[in-house]
């Protein structure tokens, strides 16, 4: 206990820091002079950070490294598939997006297909959507102070948890753009500078090839498979190309990406700031392997699938032992803090909107909330559930449930997003009949991931990556449909995808 | 799960029951058409449904300019009753007249023409053609015809509603020039000598402010935009009350996209510099804060002057026009009608205890966009 004063003092720094920044970070002047820059919208760097940073999850910081290590090379498709789902959201997605003026997903529907079920069933989505991913969140928080400070699992969770709803319902969001972006630096930080002390370390040590170690688990010789980039057999390749279709096109439908992309002024920021996206994600997503590479020269041990995702904050203490690694894991640990608090923040911010607006805030019997109330229960509810579900299943790794929440996303949103931008024959029937295919099927395979590992063979590899199945099964269906009942095409199609399409700077009538 | 319900529905009554409600639903049927005023798409629309009402074989809609539509059979009797037309809108009152026919199936010899008005004023004529005259047809037309002027009666208040509402928007942004622009203008005029750079600026200023506040387009502007517009009013009256007048900004950047009624904070910056700040002694304060609060954005205009009396203020929301509250009334108006109910305006105050109104807006509504 008493040697890890350094974590505590980092996780304890991270968690002022967050709520302080959040308290008082609105723009302020008293002079004349800067009212122009109080007044200013966001500019595309500042924005790219704080959705980079409120991005990189538990999963990102903590889980791909452990991946590496037990799995080898390729689980790099998971950090690849991450980053690049921002491409396919800047070329599809993101202008046109921002020029429907939308702020959730919910709304985009609505204003799209003017249809009251299908922004009932996205928010419904948005709801689950936002639990999958916050669950990792909150167990990932759990085994990060076991590891790093030695406390029992629920403590690190439901420290999280309490930190989230004090800071989302208590009034620290008023600006979070601030606070995500702090976070994104951080993270980079905090992962940066103990990879390049351990890399100094790992030089200093004769920089054995990770990949000439003998694998985890098996006492066979040189096996190379574990550098290579896709699994062996049908199986591994069809798991790499679930993998790689469900982060690609699950990113433009995860509910706390899509907020942000309200804060720039018009569609072209929002193509700037989705680039500028790309190129941190990018630089960040460098670090993590490096981990899991030297986890394979210094640290076996950790290759039990329950340690792994303990691997970055264990193996500086492993590589240096001392006051040196434990510094390097206080810094780490503050890191991992910082990838859960803002990650849970973004999604309970967007979980408890839509909550608010479309559940809390609803009349029951004769009572009705009040916006802020509505938002505060929506806020707890948002939190409540994936921290109990988080007491109860940890067997499951953290990126690989993170990588079921985009599978979920990938298959209903995307099909919408990209059908409703790009297509005008899309009807509301269409839509509804999409997402609840897109939804149910990936939804019983998330259900049956978490709940029954016992399965083996192709039906375990279809239910544990369902994004293959799952995606074409939704297109096809919002197509089929949406052509059956062509006559319902909503009356307003054509003006709303002209304006979706249309430059700001283009002098038109919008109306 | 109405269709579960369908066979039991209960029995329609007698023979006599059963047509009211069927005539209770065509009237029904043809009133949406007729609210949105007479016009060839409005009448064509409803012309079948008045057909079915009458039970004739023919029926036409005709407005001062002329005909409009023509439903049912006969078309060709349309230039004979031109003149049945004309007089009837001269005299504004039922003419009736007979039609000369040669072609073989043609059943229509008799024509009736009914003036639709508007407060007295005709604006149409019903014409209803059939085989003969009966006295029957004469009552039925007449009867509709009266219903048919009410409906177009209610479809002329909706537009000067609108009109109305209109007209407020220019009447918010004429109600800016008199006092201010001959401040501003003073106040620039002080600097010309002294200081030419910040008069220069200012003159500048004052461009930019007024080609925002008279522009023609759009209902709806983005946040972002207006207080851009409001800074630069209050750049303009802090060059005429100097250090009298200090204002604090904070505004949270997320809140700047949202779309909003075009000049629906600027006349309460202005309230709150003219009644709050004017009439008081020593320095007046003067904070707008914009904060960010999930689905929702609150803008806040709050001022430390001589405040109101509550009772003033209801009565300013409510549409009291004798009160000299520049706009409060019509900014909740415009919010209500772009956002619905839950997003009128909330004005805290008191005599002697400054001024705080409350704006809220949602980030998305249907149909709100700048």
């Amino acid at each position: 206990m008493i040697e890890s004063w350094a974590a505590l003092v980092g996780v304890v720094s991270v968690v002022v820091a967050t709520l302080a920044i959040g308290t008082w970070s609105l723009r302020f002047s008293r002079t004349t002079s800067d009212f122009l820059v109080a007044s200013r919208s966001v500019r595309p760097a500042l924005n790219a950070s704080a959705i980079s940073g409120e991005y990189i999850s538990a999963a990102s910081f903590l889980g791909v490294a452990g991946l590496v290590l037990v799995f080898g090379a390729e689980m790099l498709w998971y950090p690849v598939g991450w980053t690049a789902g921002y491409l396919v959201l800047l070329v599809l997605v993101a202008a046109p997006l921002r020029r429907s003026g939308a702020y959730t997903l919910p709304d985009f529907a609505e204003a799209r297909l003017e249809s009251r079920t299908v922004r009932a069933l996205c928010s419904l989505l948005v709801v689950v959507v936002g639990w999958l991913y916050l669950l990792p969140q909150f167990s990932g928080a759990g085994l990060t102070l076991r590891a790093a400070v030695g406390l029992p699992t629920w403590v690190g969770t439901t420290v999280v948890a309490l930190v989230v709803l004090a800071g989302v319902a208590g009034g620290g969001m008023r600006s979070i753009t601030f606070v995500q972006a702090f976070q994104y630096w951080l993270k980079l930080t905090a992962l940066l500078i103990p990879a390049m002390v351990l890399l100094a370390v790992w030089v200093g040590d004769g920089a054995t090839n990770p990949a000439d170690i003998a694998p985890v688990g098996s006492a066979a010789g040189t096996d190379t498979s574990w550098s290579l980039p896709i699994g062996a057999g049908t199986q591994g390749l069809y798991a790499t190309y679930s993998l790689i279709i469900a982060t690609f096109l699950g990113t433009m439908g995860l509910p706390h990406v899509v907020v942000r992309f309200y804060t720039n002024p018009d569609g072209r920021a929002a193509r700037r700031t989705t680039l500028v996206v790309l190129m941190m994600l990018a630089a960040f997503y460098l670090l993590p392997p490096i981990y899991g590479g030297l986890g394979r020269v210094y640290a076996d041990r950790l290759g039990d699938l329950d340690q792994s995702d303990s691997l970055v904050l264990e193996l500086p203490r492993v590589m240096l032992p001392g006051i040196g690694g434990e510094i390097l894991t206080g810094l780490l640990t503050a890191g991992a803090f910082a990838a859960f608090l803002s990650t849970a923040s973004g999604l309970t911010i967007a979980v408890a909107g839509v909550l608010g607006q479309d559940v809390t805030g609803r009349r029951f019997g004769r009572v009705r909330l009040s916006g802020i109330s509505a938002f505060r229960v929506g806020a707890c509810l948002a939190v409540v559930v994936p921290a109990l579900l988080a007491f109860t299943t940890l067997e499951v790794g953290v990126a690989r449930m993170v990588g079921l929440a985009f599978a979920v996303s990938a298959s209903t949103f995307c099909p919408l997003l990209v059908l409703g931008i790009w297509w005008q024959g899309l009807t509301a029937p269409g839509a509804v009949a999409g997402l609840l295919v897109g939804g149910i099927g990936s939804g019983v395979a998330v259900v049956w991931t978490l709940f029954e590992i016992s399965t083996t063979g192709w039906p375990a590899v279809l239910l544990g990556s369902p994004a293959a199945w799952s995606v074409p099964a939704a297109f096809l269906t919002m197509v089929v449909v949406s052509r059956a009942t062509r006559g319902r095409t909503p009356a307003g199609t054509r003006r709303f995808l002209v304006r979706l399409h249309t430059p700001e700077v283009v002098p038109l009538d919008r109306g | 799960m109405d269709w579960l319900r369908l066979p039991r529905r209960p029995p329609l009554g007698s023979e006599a029951d059963r047509a009211t409600f069927a005539a209770l639903h065509t009237i029904s049927q043809a009133s949406p058409a007729l609210r949105e005023g007479l016009t060839a798409s409005s009448a064509e629309r409803a012309v079948k449904h008045l057909r079915t009402l009458l039970g004739t074989p023919a029926v036409a809609l005709a407005d001062t300019a002329g005909m409009l539509v023509w439903d049912g059979m006969g078309r060709h009797h349309a230039a004979q009753v031109t003149e049945l037309i004309a007089t009837t809108l001269e005299l504004g009152d039922t003419g009736a007249t007979t039609l000369e026919c040669d072609r073989p199936g043609c059943r229509l010899r008799h024509a009736i023409a009914t003036p639709l008005a508007i407060e007295d004023r005709v604006v149409g004529v019903l014409l209803a053609m059939s085989p003969g005259p009966t006295a029957g047809l004469l009552l039925a037309t007449h009867e509709v015809a009266l219903w048919v002027s009410g409906q177009l009666e209610l479809a002329n208040l909706d537009a000067e509603r609108t009109r109305a509402m209109e007209a407020e928007v220019r009447a918010l942004r004429a109600q800016i020039s008199p006092h201010f622009i001959y401040n501003s203008l003073g106040a620039i005029a002080s600097f010309v000598r002294t200081d030419p750079d910040r008069a220069r600026d200012l003159l500048l200023e004052f461009a930019d402010f007024t080609r925002y506040s008279f522009r023609s387009h759009g209902e709806f502007t983005t946040l972002a935009e207006e207080l851009r517009s409001i800074e630069r009013y209050l750049m303009l009256e802090q060059a005429r009350f100097g250090d009298r007048l200090q204002v604090s900004l904070r505004i949270a950047p997320e809140v700047l996209p949202a779309s909003v009624p075009f000049l629906c904070i600027q006349p309460l910056v202005e309230n709150a510099v003219r009644h709050g700040l004017e009439s008081v002694e020593g320095v007046g304060q003067l904070t707008i804060t914009a904060r960010d609060l999930g689905q929702e954005c609150v803008v806040e205009v709050e001022d430390n002057g001589v405040g109101e009396d509550p009772d003033l203020v209801r009565r300013a929301l409510a549409g009291d026009r004798s009160l000299d509250s520049v706009g409060l009334g019509n900014v909740d108006a415009r919010l209500r009608n772009a956002f619905g109910d839950d997003y009128g305006l909330v004005v805290e105050t008191a005599p002697g205890a400054g001024t705080k109104v409350i704006v809220r807006v949602p980030k998305f509504a249907p149909g709100v966009h700048p």
